[in-house]
């Protein structure tokens, strides 16, 4: 009857009672409905106003193509507002923030929990300090660090590496692979040294291949992470022909027309969207609980 | 592989490991030291450079004059004194306690109830959960773009359109001073809210079903057990999270920027915003020191804040 197991609040046999069936399952049936409206109902309204005619949102927002669709809206903002652009530079950042991630934290966790040498200890310690300083506090001498790089003297304003290359430090992905390293069993390392196999075999060889689900789930929210990020790229990425989707979309809003902009924006969850549904379970098992809880 | 030769490797092992004690430089290459060091390098490097080195930084420039043309000068508690006697400072501090205030308030209990409802769905648990996922997949600025166009004060806005079929309204939403907050707090409880909604899930699975079945003999109802029995283990779950939330509301910076600009009449001009218009909000040159000094004070009183509260809580949370 039931697809899923009973936590056992609810026993099984207690679904009989009336007061059970009525009660809470026309509660769960209120709560889904709650959610259609809430979770679905803004994203629907996105869609159907990005093909709606400017006049018909402005003046019958709730309407339901009262003079037909605009289908135009998406073909203006992808070439005459230049979403295209903006979507590909997205992609361009996204995936550069990707790569950088998963270098910092497959090679940083591989050292921390598998080779572990002595000064791992203190790293460790450093990293998780980390953890606890809120974010805005390296806002300002990042930004400084960017503008005025020491050593290399040449700014990274406007370059895609300023948004690349800090995207590697974060303490969060280090500590869930070196936590995912910590739980590969020890044996399997042990056979391939006696096997011969150098630190960098070992990695190559053993410890990536094991590691492929959490890498999937350290990819798929460092991918999300960076499509959603804003303060950032704003601040580094001044030439309006280099930013990213949600830099560009406030800037945009008032030189376009109301359902070119709906347009836009809906382009700009398309990608977000796709991914949510084909790795939902990455998302709905809790796994990358680190950005959940934020204001 | 015998248990023998398992010892020896152990030993051999072990040997290394003393023998490394008395090292060259030769010797610590010859002994995988500086193949560890390459792996550790991208991490040391990455750290070093956009974490540790800015937090250090931030310290630094929080008694100095910084401008990005000479060196920068040191000025003692300058910067921290002018942040605290800045009329703007109390206004941000109120706008944050009361937006993370109402962030509890709405953002709280909701995901809860969702949540221990929807652990006892029978079918498709799974669109229950996806659905109330979806928001967070939303790119923010995306969200909060979306809800400013539903939030229009027109007659003619999505809201004012629903609650006129009520018969209520128009409301002036972020045109209003009184209203501009909780409108705020309301589009970011709907854009966070799954992903507490996901961690309670998570953790309701972890209770124990004997705890249900020993109420139940006791003679509990369903209410008494969610009260007496699900609640409780969820405690350690639920102290976190607001904790958490708290932290992650006192930062609050998108909302008000994109929605409202710290307006109407700096109703909704929080700490984050304030800390911004310090170092980019004015075209002539920020300054960084205020900035800096604004943003290690709020770090400071989140970390006391954190302590007092984990001191507090912790004999309700180990119980």
């Amino acid at each position: 009857m039931s697809d899923h197991p009973s936590s056992g609040l609810i026993p099984p046999g207690e679904w009989r009672r009336p007061s059970i069936r009525f009660g809470v399952g026309g509660a769960q049936a209120m709560l889904l409905l709650l959610l259609v409206i809430v979770g679905l109902g803004p994203i629907l309204w996105l869609a159907k106003s990005a093909i709606t005619p400017t006049n018909d949102t402005i003046t019958h927002p709730m309407g339901f193509f009262t003079h037909g669709a605009a289908w135009s809206n998406l073909r203006e903002a992808w070439v005459n507002v230049d979403v295209g652009r903006y979507f590909w530079n997205t992609i361009v950042v996204a995936v550069g923030s990707w790569l950088s991630q998963i270098v910092v934290a497959t090679t940083g966790g591989y050292a921390l929990s598998v080779l572990r040498p002595r000064y791992a200890k203190l790293i460790n310690g450093l990293l998780l300090a980390t953890l606890f300083v809120p974010a805005v506090v390296l806002l300002v001498p990042l930004y400084i660090e960017i503008v005025h790089p020491p050593i290399v003297h040449h700014t990274f304003i406007d370059t895609y590496w300023a948004v690349w290359l800090p995207a590697g430090a974060s303490a969060f992905n280090v500590v869930l692979v070196k936590r995912f390293f910590d739980n590969l069993p020890r044996e399997i390392f042990e056979a391939a040294r006696i096997d011969g196999a150098g630190p960098f075999t070992l990695f190559w060889k053993i410890v990536l291949p094991l590691s492929r689900p959490i890498l999937g789930v350290v990819s798929v929210f460092a991918v999300l992470a960076s499509w959603k990020d804003f303060l950032w790229p704003l601040l580094v990425l001044t030439d309006p022909s280099k930013q990213t989707l949600s830099v560009r979309l406030p800037s945009i809003q008032s030189q376009t027309s109301l359902g070119v902009f709906l347009a836009a924006m809906f382009i700009a969850c398309l990608v977000p969207l796709a991914g949510f549904l084909v790795f939902q379970r990455s998302f709905l098992r809790g796994t990358g609980l680190g950005g959940a809880i934020k204001g | 592989m015998s248990a023998i030769s398992e010892v020896e490797v152990e030993g051999a092992v072990l040997a290394a490991r003393r023998h490394r004690v008395r090292r060259t430089p030769l010797s610590w290459i010859r002994g995988g030291g500086l193949s560890t060091f390459l792996f550790m390098l991208p991490l040391l490097l990455a750290f070093g450079a956009f974490s540790w080195y800015p937090i250090v930084r931030t310290a630094v420039m929080s008694f100095q004059h910084t401008n990005l043309v000479e060196a920068p000068t040191w000025v003692g508690w300058q910067n921290f004194d002018a942040v605290i006697h800045d009329p703007q400072t109390p206004i941000a501090v109120r706008n944050t306690a009361y937006f993370a205030l109402l962030a509890l308030v709405f953002g709280y209990p909701i995901p809860l109830a969702a949540a221990v409802l929807m652990s006892e769905v029978r079918k498709r648990r799974g669109l229950y959960s996806a659905l109330a996922y979806l928001p967070v997949v939303i790119p923010p600025v995306v969200a909060v773009l979306l809800w400013k166009t539903f939030y229009d004060a027109s007659s003619n806005g999505v809201f004012n359109t629903i609650l006129g079929w009520a018969g209520l309204g128009p409301y002036p939403w972020l045109q209003s001073p009184h209203w501009a907050m909780p409108s705020l707090v309301l589009e970011s409880t709907w854009a966070n809210a799954g992903g507490t909604v996901i961690i309670y899930l998570a953790a309701l699975t972890g209770v124990n079903s004997e705890l249900y079945e020993a109420a139940a003999v006791d003679g509990a109802n369903l209410r008494q057990k969610v009260w007496h029995v699900t609640l409780p283990q969820l405690r350690g779950v639920l102290l976190v999270t607001m904790i958490l939330q708290i932290i992650g509301t006192a930062q609050v910076f998108l909302e008000p920027y994109l929605f409202t600009s710290g307006g109407p009449a700096n109703a909704t001009l929080t700490v984050l915003l304030q800390i911004y218009n310090y170092a980019f909000g004015n075209s002539l040159g920020g300054d960084y020191g205020k900035a800096t000094a604004l943003s290690l004070m709020l770090a400071a009183f989140l970390a006391l804040f954190s302590l007092v509260y984990l001191r507090a809580t912790r004999s309700w949370s180990q119980e």
